[in-house]
């Protein structure tokens, strides 16, 4: 008997954890919409915004002080690769929002570059998305999204918005960047919501 | 007002011209580009045009399944040769 050389033998991917439609990759492909801006990190600030007019900021050093988590997660992007166990390291998003005076429904991602994306506000607490500042150890590379990316892998990664620079959050769902261009506005790789006929 | 078939006049002029031909001005910083000229980004999931100069977006086009999505944003206005 023949056997296909599946992606669950030899190289020892668990199929199990790929959604539907994904392939497994050893590789981080680059993906961008634009040029990679610089940011460096003596001007770099995070501001948190709600519909009240609360706001917070932080320095990278502020930033840095906070409680800090160490994350393993796959990732899924909408153009079909899966990587599995990255390694993540930053802050929780349950921490950066925690004294916001707010009863909004959504959150929207601002960027350096103009990138936007946007997801219901419980997608993003409970342990479930952070801004992350290193990469496997190393501090997170400007291609990758340095020096501080949103990481919220149980949704597509276009949700996970590179260079970020500040949360919105707000009553009102507004369609980031790739949301206004066709596709989902939620992105849940599991019920492979790709675009808005999904 | 008419309804959306007065279109077809001015939209079949539009869409006919190999679209390479088109000149488009940035409304962000005045550069006037083939589009030729412009910087491609797609790598992700849609091709994004941009200005060569200010980088700002000119129009991002998206396929979906069984649909073409063309965003033209704030990007300003493609040029076509006329007869």
């Amino acid at each position: 008997m023949s056997l296909s050389p599946g992606f669950s033998g030899r190289r020892g991917f668990d199929t199990s954890r790929l959604p539907p439609g994904q392939y497994p990759t050893y590789d981080f492909p680059v993906l961008s919409a634009g040029p990679t801006p610089e940011v460096d990190t003596a001007d770099w600030e995070f501001t948190v915004a709600s519909e009240t007019g609360w706001r917070a900021t932080w320095t990278w050093e502020q930033f840095l002080a906070l409680p800090q988590q160490d994350v393993t997660t796959d990732l899924h992007c909408v153009t079909r690769w899966s990587k599995f166990d990255t390694r993540w390291r930053g802050v929780s998003l349950d921490v950066l929002l925690a004294d916001a005076e707010t009863a909004a429904d959504f959150v929207i991602a601002h960027c350096h570059g103009g990138y936007t994306t946007n997801l219901p506000l419980e997608d993003v607490l409970d342990g479930r998305a952070w801004v992350v500042h290193a990469y496997d150890g190393f501090p997170l590379s400007p291609e990758h999204g340095g020096p501080a990316r949103l990481l919220v892998p149980h949704l597509y990664l276009w949700k996970s918005a590179k260079w970020v620079r500040g949360l919105t959050l707000s009553p009102v769902d507004e369609p980031g960047f790739w949301e206004a261009a066709g596709y989902h506005n939620h992105g849940d790789p599991w019920r492979e919501q790709r675009t808005w006929q999904d | 007002m008419r309804d959306g078939n007065a279109l077809a006049g001015p939209l079949s002029d539009l869409f006919l011209p190999d679209p390479t031909t088109a000149w488009r001005l940035c409304p962000g910083c005045g550069t006037d580009a083939a589009l030729a000229a412009l910087h491609v980004y797609d790598q992700g999931p849609a091709a994004v045009a941009r200005c060569p100069r200010c980088s700002e977006i000119a129009f991002r086009v998206a396929r979906h399944p069984g649909q073409l999505w063309f965003d033209f944003g704030r990007g300003g206005a493609l040029r076509f040769p006329a007869s």
